[in-house]
């Protein structure tokens, strides 16, 4: 009785976990076709891409549209390539970056460690700050970056970034923290250890996946915000994705496919490597604190 | 005035009052333990000698400085919390000295106060893992070492056996015993375990409802509670409460209570001035112990009673044989030799040492004063 219902058992599993496999390899096959297109086109001679054909290898392959792209490619009216774009945003995203995410951890450890009245209100309205659309702030903003003598400049762009990322920043590090031990925030009192003594000593090196996390979540959005870029860039300042809208809008002369499937990986790069760097810890940040342990 | 004064101390939370008008004075050296059920205010009071907590009105001084106010750091005391709160990053050591640390203490003294405590607490072979590779009890051992090393004038324990096991929590509490005699320490501990309370404390405070049932030493609180709950509170299996009546026969005060059949027994109080209670109604209070078989009773006791009851349930425990019967309506139990001849449902000769009984009146339920 016993052996045959399992002996049932292990044959149903191995059917629907092939299944299971097939579908998921599938979709996987599915959502990896444009990169596929993107790559195979980027090293093919433009002549081999207007001869039809997008899906197959490509018959000679050639780097000529990379180098292109970053370097020579023309953007607007210069013929700089996407080189001097890219430390743009990389200028305006390490900064950008770092300092949403510091501000937000801040904010999380006073929201649940230093408890004060109306908090949950303050946090609240934080959060709001997650669901107002780019396009309302848009014109204050560009009031705001004016009056701050920031006005197309990278530190600007940079600091719209932090304003708009602190609401989510906040939010990540104030649920990490909410489950953090609040016991050992009075043991580092006890001990004598200040506010930010507790932050940097205590609280900080055990936010590693919360951060990872954060910096994830900041990096992808900051640097493939095309809106804010577009708006209050100056023209020295302008961050890789408007370049790239520059190179790939051009309206005079043949359409270089090849330099623009080039140029568009070049900008999806960055973001790309953050994840593959980063990933599992960012699966392993976003799970913390759901699952005790 | 004492080493460590608790003045009047009370705390509310907004207009709610969970602690009211605390006062307890303890000596250099004392061991006091905060004991109650849970909700009964002893954290707290605990965190306001910590400074965690904010004093509403009154005062808490150590060594007469008045401590409202004071940082916590600066108050010269250190805690043992019931997670132990070891900082999850940083080694045994670092946990140890970063009070220290944070103290300015310069690293040679800072590493010497290490090896010392470290030596006494048998944790030298710990001092470079991290918190998440120890056992509980290692645990434990490391969050007693980051409080000895600063040297405090008042330790406060938060409950720090009740994430042992119950083994461990025997091993550890001996040491804390132990501990306590060796460096005549001052220690304020809170506990729900009122084993723990009796067995580590110099003096007691029984706790409830935001008030100090009772101070006093465990033999007081254990042999004169100075009412119902203290004496149902304290002790395992707990006070036996008996409604009874006082009879005075031939001067001497006697509780009149019923047997398991309705019919009355008497049994002759040691108390003399229970005589203005007279035909009145009071509770009896006797120790499960107190109650035995005629050979088990307290040879020095000058006023064992015989009660003859009918045993309801056995209940054989290796050192000792609990045994329930009805007296009174409620069900009393009673704790004998494991070698007591007795079964259930057998009408037996108990001996009851009367030395040790007390009476509560019923209406304040506070005990009636010998």
């Amino acid at each position: 009785m016993s052996i045959a219902s399992q002996d049932t058992a292990i044959r149903t599993g191995r059917v629907t976990r092939t299944l299971i496999y097939v579908v998921l390899i599938l979709f996987a096959l599915f959502y990896m076709l444009p990169l596929y297109v993107m790559l195979v086109n980027s090293v093919k001679p433009l002549a081999e891409i207007t001869g039809g054909g997008m899906m197959n290898l490509p018959e000679q392959v050639t780097f000529e549209p990379w180098l292109k792209a970053w370097s020579s490619a023309q953007i607007g009216v210069e013929p700089t390539g996407l080189a001097p774009y890219f430390w743009n945003s990389i200028k305006m995203v390490v900064p950008a970056v770092a300092v949403s995410t510091i501000l937000g951890a801040l904010n999380g450890y006073v929201l649940t460690k230093w408890r004060f009245k109306y908090d949950t209100i303050l946090f609240g309205l934080m959060l709001f700050a997650c669901f107002i659309p780019f396009q309302i702030v848009l014109i204050p903003m560009a009031r705001m970056l004016g009056l701050m003598g920031l006005a197309g400049t990278t530190w600007g762009l940079a600091l719209v970034h932090v304003v708009y990322g602190i609401g989510f920043t906040t939010l990540y590090f104030r649920n990490y923290y909410a489950v953090f031990p609040t016991e050992l925030i009075r043991a580092a009192q006890i001990d004598g250890a200040g506010f930010f003594q507790i932050f940097w000593r205590i609280l900080l090196p055990s936010s590693g996946p919360i951060a990872v996390v954060s910096i994830i979540w900041q990096f992808t959005n900051i640097w493939n915000d095309f809106l804010f870029g577009a708006s209050f860039a100056g023209a020295d300042s302008q961050p890789m994705t408007v370049a790239l809208n520059n190179l790939v809008q051009a309206s005079h002369g043949v359409k270089e496919y090849n330099v623009h499937f080039a140029g568009a990986i070049l900008a999806a790069m960055p973001t790309l490597l953050v994840y593959v760097v980063a990933g599992r810890y960012f699966v392993r940040g976003l799970m913390a604190g759901s699952v005790k342990g | 005035m004492g080493f460590l004064d608790i003045d009047n101390a009370t705390k509310s939370y907004g207009a709610v009052e969970v602690l009211h008008k605390v006062d307890i004075s303890i000596e250099e050296g004392e061991f006091l333990v905060l004991v109650g059920p849970s909700g009964c205010g002893k954290s707290t009071l605990l965190n306001m000698i910590a400074g965690l907590e904010e004093i509403t009105s009154g005062e808490i001084r150590i060594r007469s400085d008045v401590m409202n106010g004071v940082h916590p750091s600066k108050r010269n005391i250190a805690m043992v919390f019931q997670s132990y709160a070891l900082y999850p990053n940083m080694t045994v050591g670092q946990n140890i000295t970063f009070g220290l640390e944070m103290h300015g203490t310069p690293k040679p003294e800072r590493e010497k106060a290490m090896r010392d405590v470290a030596r006494l607490l048998q944790i030298e072979q710990l001092l470079d893992r991290k918190p998440g590779q120890l056992s509980g009890g290692q645990r434990q051992r490391v969050a007693m070492g980051r409080a000895l090393v600063r040297n405090p004038d008042v330790f406060l324990f938060d409950e720090p056996l009740s994430n042992l096991d119950a083994k461990l929590r025997v091993d550890m509490r001996t040491e804390i015993k132990k501990l306590h005699q060796n460096l005549g320490t001052t220690i304020v501990y809170v506990t729900h375990d009122q084993i723990e309370a009796m067995t580590l404390s110099t003096r007691i405070a029984v706790m409830n409802g935001g008030y100090v049932q009772q101070l006093g030493t465990p033999q007081e609180i254990y042999d004169s509670p100075s009412n119902i709950f203290v004496a149902t509170f304290m002790g395992s299996p707990a006070m036996n409460v008996i409604p009874a009546t006082v009879r005075i026969q031939n001067g001497i005060p006697q509780a009149e209570i019923t047997r398991y059949d309705g019919s009355p027994a008497h049994l002759p109080f040691s108390q003399p001035n229970l005589s203005q209670w007279d035909g009145r109604e009071i509770l009896l209070g006797i120790r499960p112990e107190t109650v035995t078989d005629v050979d088990g009773a307290d040879r020095k006791s000058t006023n064992i009673a015989h009660l003859t009851n009918r045993i309801v349930v056995t209940e054989p425990a290796g050192s000792d044989t609990f045994v329930s019967m009805s007296l009174g309506g409620k069900d009393v139990i009673a704790r004998m030799r494991s070698d007591a001849e007795v079964r259930a449902g057998q009408d037996f000769d108990f001996a009851v040492n009367m030395e040790k009984a007390v009476a509560f009146d019923p209406e304040t339920e506070d005990r009636i004063p010998a």
